[in-house]
């Protein structure tokens, strides 16, 4: 078991189902075989995630399960795999999503449709999986580009009437944070070369010496990129158009997985490679961070299209996450990787179901909606809870995560926290407006005659046992986590332990100490 | 403001629960294991639940009562340095190492306070359940009610078993989220769901207080257990403990209804009237003063935080009093009322250790005859065909007279008639207050003036004067299932005040709260009594000639004073909020929303025409995007490549 590549496997497996998927013949009429083959593929790999968090050692907090073989030797360029924490979550996160999303998506798309929606999620799951466990820089940037054509199929091929113009939009955003990222890349073997044999291992660069400019120049390169994929303030807006144009399982792919990326970019290259120029640019950083936590709360509130609200609460989330990974303090990098956990089990949870509700009444308007409280209580009741989540309720899960980071915040300047505070209050206005008003009330004139008219038993109703499947776990994760964030927390912890000790940050301890720490308690 | 002598202020210091007390647990998962079932369990098989679904639900506070009766007892019998206990049930979040090291337990403290608590909590509780049964008896979603209660007890009990912030913030926004469900349970109706949205979104300002205060917690003491913040307290400075007791005064606002963030709980009469009693009268908004009695250990250092929570008290019992005096909605009237009382509770709170006791023994007595009277105003809706304006009633005492007469003892509890409970509580904070300070006791005298004015109004309108019913309502008692809670609940509205006898409650409660040295009132206790008295007597009297002497028309008399007009706005709450906050908001939002369209979106979108207009270019000759993309990544590799070369020649 020890020298078994498991890594690799858990990455062809998806990669493989993609091909067969798509090698698939057509066939006429009902045909639910791709979909079958696709979930089974799926689940297979959620087997192996499950295998490889079984021997991943809880508690060591460097990279485990590593595999490394040359690839390009004059660059310097390697097929080099490992798992820290942070990336096993990411992973694990990524191999129990796939399966609810083509499950969740079951009934979008027939025919040769439904193949390809299988095969690129397939496909972007392969791509995803890759670049959580890459520990080889130019492996990294290479697959991180490579996630953007399943997703760019998927944006453009699957959706609303403007998907294409979305899709163009996305792609441009993030080829333009590709190059920018490139150039970093190339930067990093530009150093790596002139200190000896070059090498784009993660471990031999972080070794590397660099100089403070040259540090700050290439973070730079690394931080823009991510901020585009994350997004923050002010390269967002591809994100609303996506989320409104997309169909929401694809909507969760690409929150939930891609953009997570960005963040993950911000711990591992940014903190990881360039510590002293992370702390130089922390100032920029939290300011962009606490403008993405009000302005994308804002802006959520204004919507009436329950698909851009959800995108740009996402903005807000990202805020809150940026924040705990630039303040530099334990609580703040284990909160953002939590954080990062639980907004994409609730994020993905409100996607689902807003998606459900759009499939019953046919439109994605919050101003058109309403009633649907007494006519589909389940649904109702678990978009509630991912609501819930999501404006931070204690005792679930993402509440653990923002509390972290705000402590962490406040921390770092108490006006910091005190602006990052007011997202609590905003996060409440925009979940219980789009409740009120997509689920109570009496039933609009529309929705009334559909229920008259389908006496039957036709028509809306409550969640199908499909459905069901799709949000019942992520909801008993969402509390599972907000009562017993331990699993989340043993693992993550231990990383950003070594994380912080590389970036060589000495936390500060309270002003008041208690106990055995009385006497190194002053700043 | 004038100060007294501190005492030593008692730290938390628990010891490890054993024997009986190792059952704490229970208490909060009984409740829980209910909401659970019936929530869940309910969705799933509807049939079963309605049969029995409030049975179960019932029984789950219930049998929390006996466990909690048999831990006071229990504690009853140890020595009073040996009263808080502690259980720690698992690791909550643990990050962090060395000094900068943050581990919130799951720990449940038990002492003097919290068992006061737990019996509030589930012995009223318990009575509104039962209540409940034949309340919402034709509602098909019963079961799905008794989950929310149960849910709610369970938060409730969380609020106050926590042994530090974190915890009690658990159940401080459990309790907003029962609340929540429960304002909107009837959320067909939009007013409904709005005042639900009203009340949360409102009580989250307040969270902001608390939150903040639990990050403050935590970056000046590493912790946020009590145990370890009281400990320190007296060693962090006095800025610190102001922003501190300012922070948790504006979490107490929020849940306590308290100005400037009142204005949810005249709506939050919305939900059904069981709620009302135990929700927004009994318990939930009566946290805010938990909160601020169990962190005397930092009010107790910081004289400004203190004053501010005197300030905050003596306008909110004015303010609830007065909108109160000028509502035909009867559950609005108590729930000014309620507001006001709080005002007195928080009053108490924020006069110190001299206070604090008294400030609990209000808010017992007050849940005692507060939910007795809301349970009796649903009992009277009940009969007349949920009608809530007091303008239709009137002369009920002959068709209900059980409702009456548990009714008029709760009545004369709250005015502070002598010998009822609500006599021995408000007596003992409008003393403390004259004793502290002379203009604040006035004020509060004040307060029980008008307090005698609008129940009297309330009880003329209601059970006496002439009837102004229509033709086809038929006031009739409620069933026994009803009104034995409120025959139970009308006892307790008169024998509450026994608590004082040989100022048990102060010594009952030294070991959390401490002790004041006694001080001298400005004349004789006595005196202080008839001159409450006599003011009560002169609002009651008023109420007769205003009220009683006169014909009440069925609909309200529009040509009124400002003051009127003024206090059936709720002091125009609303429009200050709407005015201040809610509409600058609203135009912010929908500003953002077209900057981000055509600002923040147009710059990129304004770059990216130029690329779009090559990659249409690109389209015509080829098929689309990918094309373009794939020769762009292509030209990325290139460049890499080629600078790879260049470094290595």
């Amino acid at each position: 078991m020890n020298d078994f590549p498991i890594l690799t496997l858990v990455l062809l497996v998806p990669l493989v189902g993609a091909a067969v998927v798509g090698l698939m013949p057509t066939r006429e009429g009902v045909d639910d075989r791709p979909k079958q083959v696709g979930l089974i593929f799926s689940v297979l790999t959620l087997i192996i995630g499950v295998v490889i968090a079984a021997a991943y050692k809880v508690g060591d907090g460097g990279m485990q399960l590593t595999e490394t073989h040359d690839w390009v030797p004059a660059f310097g360029v390697h097929y080099a795999l490992g798992l820290d924490g942070l990336g096993l979550l990411m992973v694990l996160l990524t191999v129990a999503l796939v399966p609810l999303v083509l499950l969740a998506a079951w009934t979008d798309a027939d025919g040769a449709d439904a193949k390809r929606f299988v095969a690129w999620t397939l496909a972007l799951e392969a791509l995803s999986l890759t670049v959580f466990a890459a520990t080889d820089v130019f492996l990294f940037y290479v697959v991180f580009e490579a996630t953007l054509i399943p997703a760019y199929f998927l944006v453009g091929g699957f959706g609303r009437k403007n998907r294409s113009a979305a899709a163009l939009k996305f792609l441009m955003f993030q080829l333009g944070g590709g190059l920018v990222l490139l150039g970093s890349v190339i930067g990093l073997y530009v150093v790596s070369a002139q200190q000896g044999s070059p090498s784009y291992l993660y471990s031999d660069l972080q070794a590397l010496d660099i100089s403070t400019d040259a540090g700050r120049w290439l973070f730079a390169g690394f931080f823009i990129a991510f901020a585009i994929k994350a997004p923050l303030f002010p390269v967002h807006t591809w994100l609303a158009d996506t989320t409104e144009q997309a169909t929401p399982p694809t909507s969760v792919l690409l929150v939930y997985i891609l953009d997570k990326i960005g963040t993950f970019g911000m711990l591992r290259f940014c903190l990881g490679l360039f510590p002293e120029a992370s702390e130089w640019a922390t100032p920029l950083v939290i300011v962009l961070a606490l403008i993405s936590i009000v302005y994308g709360a804002f802006v959520a509130i204004g919507q009436d299209d329950i698909l851009r609200l959800i995108g740009l609460t996402s903005l807000s989330h990202f805020g809150f996450i940026t924040l705990g990974i630039f303040v530099f303090t334990a609580q703040g990098a284990t909160g953002s990787i939590l954080y990062m956990v639980n907004h994409g089990i609730a994020t993905a949870a409100l996607f689902f179901a807003a998606g459900f509700l759009i499939k019953r009444r046919g439109t994605t308007l919050i101003s058109q909606m309403g009633g649907l409280e007494k006519v589909t209580p389940v649904l109702a009741g678990l978009f509630l809870v991912a609501g819930l989540a999501t404006l931070g309720l204690p005792g679930l899960s993402q509440f653990v995560s923002e509390i972290l980071v705000l402590i962490a915040a406040f921390d770092y300047a108490w006006y910091v926290g005190a602006i990052a505070v007011s997202g609590i209050v905003l996060a409440a206005v925009y979940v219980l407006w789009a409740y009120q008003r997509m689920m109570t009330g009496p039933n609009p004139a529309g929705l009334q005659a559909e229920l008259d008219a389908d006496a039957q038993g036709e028509g809306v109703r409550d969640l199908t046992r499909r459905e069901l499947v799709v949000l019942a776990p992520l909801t008993a994760a969402l509390v599972l986590f907000g009562f017993y964030p331990a699993p989340l927390l043993d693992v993550s912890n231990p990383t950003v332990y070594s994380l912080l000790d590389n970036a060589g940050v000495a936390d500060d301890g309270p002003d008041v100490p208690v106990g055995t720490h009385a006497e190194e308690g002053d700043h | 403001m004038m100060l007294s002598l501190t005492e030593e202020i008692p730290l938390v210091h628990p010891t490890a629960a054993d024997g009986a007390f190792s059952l704490l647990w229970l208490i909060i998962a009984l409740p829980l294991a209910g909401a659970t079932i019936l929530l869940i369990g309910g969705a799933i098989a509807p049939k079963p639940f309605k049969v029995w679904g409030h049975l179960l639900g019932t029984l789950m506070p219930i049998g929390s009562f006996l466990i909690s009766l048999v831990l006071f007892i229990q504690l009853i019998g140890r020595d009073e340095g040996d009263r808080q206990v502690v259980q720690h049930l698992y690791d909550w979040i643990s990050v962090g190492t060395g000094s900068n090291e943050l581990t919130v337990g799951m720990d449940l403290l038990y002492d003097p306070l919290t068992a006061l608590f737990l019996l509030l909590i589930t012995g009223v509780g318990s009575l509104i359940h039962v209540y409940s049964i034949g309340y919402m008896e034709h509602d098909e979603r019963r079961a799905r009610f008794f989950g929310y209660l149960n849910l709610f007890v369970a938060a409730m009990l969380m609020l106050v078993m926590s042994e530090n912030y974190l915890g009690l913030f658990l159940g401080w926004e459990g309790v907003g989220l029962a609340s929540y469900l429960l304002i909107g349970f009837w959320q067909h109706k939009h007013s409904a769901a709005s005042a639900a949205k009203k009340a949360f979104v409102i009580n989250r300002v307040g969270d902001m207080g608390l939150s903040t205060a639990i990050m403050l917690a935590f970056v000046t003491f590493g912790s946020t257990s009590f145990t370890v913040i009281s400990a320190g307290a007296g060693e962090a400075g006095d800025n610190v403990m102001t922003a501190f007791g300012l922070l948790l005064l504006l979490g107490a606002c929020g849940k306590s209804a308290q100005v400037p963030l009142q204005s949810w709980l005249l709506d939050a009469m919305e939900g059904p009237t069981p709620v009302s009693a135990l929700i927004h009268a009994a318990t939930m908004v009566t946290a805010g003063v938990y909160l601020i009695v169990r962190s005397n250990f930092i009010f107790e250092l910081s004289d400004a935080a203190r004053t501010a929570v005197v300030i905050v008290a003596t306008v909110t019992l004015l303010w609830g009093a007065i909108i109160g005096c000028a509502k035909d909605d009867i559950k609005k009237a108590l729930a000014g009322s309620t507001m006001s009382q709080i005002g007195y509770m928080m009053l108490g709170a924020g006069l110190g250790p001299a206070g604090y006791a008294f400030a609990i023994f209000h808010l017992l007595t007050h849940g005692f005859f507060k939910a007795n009277m809301f349970l009796g105003a649903g009992s009277v809706m009940h009969g007349m065909n949920d009608d809530v304006d007091m303008r239709h009633y009137g002369a009920i005492r002959k068709f209900m007279p059980v409702t009456f007469l548990t009714f008029a003892m709760g009545y004369l509890a709250i005015i502070g008639f002598p010998g009822f409970s609500g006599f021995w509580s408000k007596d003992k904070i409008i003393e403390v207050a004259l004793t502290e300070n002379l203009f604040i006791g006035i004020c509060a005298l004040l307060g029980a003036g008008i307090t005698g004015f609008y129940m009297t109004r309330l009880m003329l309108m209601t059970f006496f004067t002439t009837k102004r019913w229509e033709p086809d309502v038929h006031p009739h008692e409620s069933p026994k299932v009803m009104t034995v809670p409120l025959m139970v609940l009308a006892a307790l509205s008169v024998l509450g005040g026994v608590m004082l006898a040989g100022d048990w409650i102060t010594g009952w409660l030294a070991p959390v709260v401490g002790q004041e040295a006694h001080a001298e009132p400005p004349l004789p206790a006595l005196a202080i009594t008839a001159i409450v008295v006599l003011v009560v007597a002169i609002g009651v009297g008023a109420a007769f000639m205003l009220v009683g002497q006169r014909e009440v028309p069925r609909t309200a008399p529009t040509d009124v004073s400002f003051a009127t007009r003024a206090a059936r706005a709720d002091l125009y709450g609303d429009a200050i909020n709407d005015h201040l906050v809610v509409e600058p908001s609203r135009h912010l939002a929908s500003g953002l929303v077209r900057f981000d369209r055509t600002v923040v979106d147009g710059a990129f979108s304004g770059a990216a025409t130029v690329i779009a207009g090559l990659g249409v270019a690109l389209r015509r000759t080829q098929n689309g995007f990918v094309r373009s993309y794939a020769v762009s990544i292509l030209g990325g590799v290139l460049l890499v490549v080629l600078a790879l070369l260049a470094v290595n020649l």
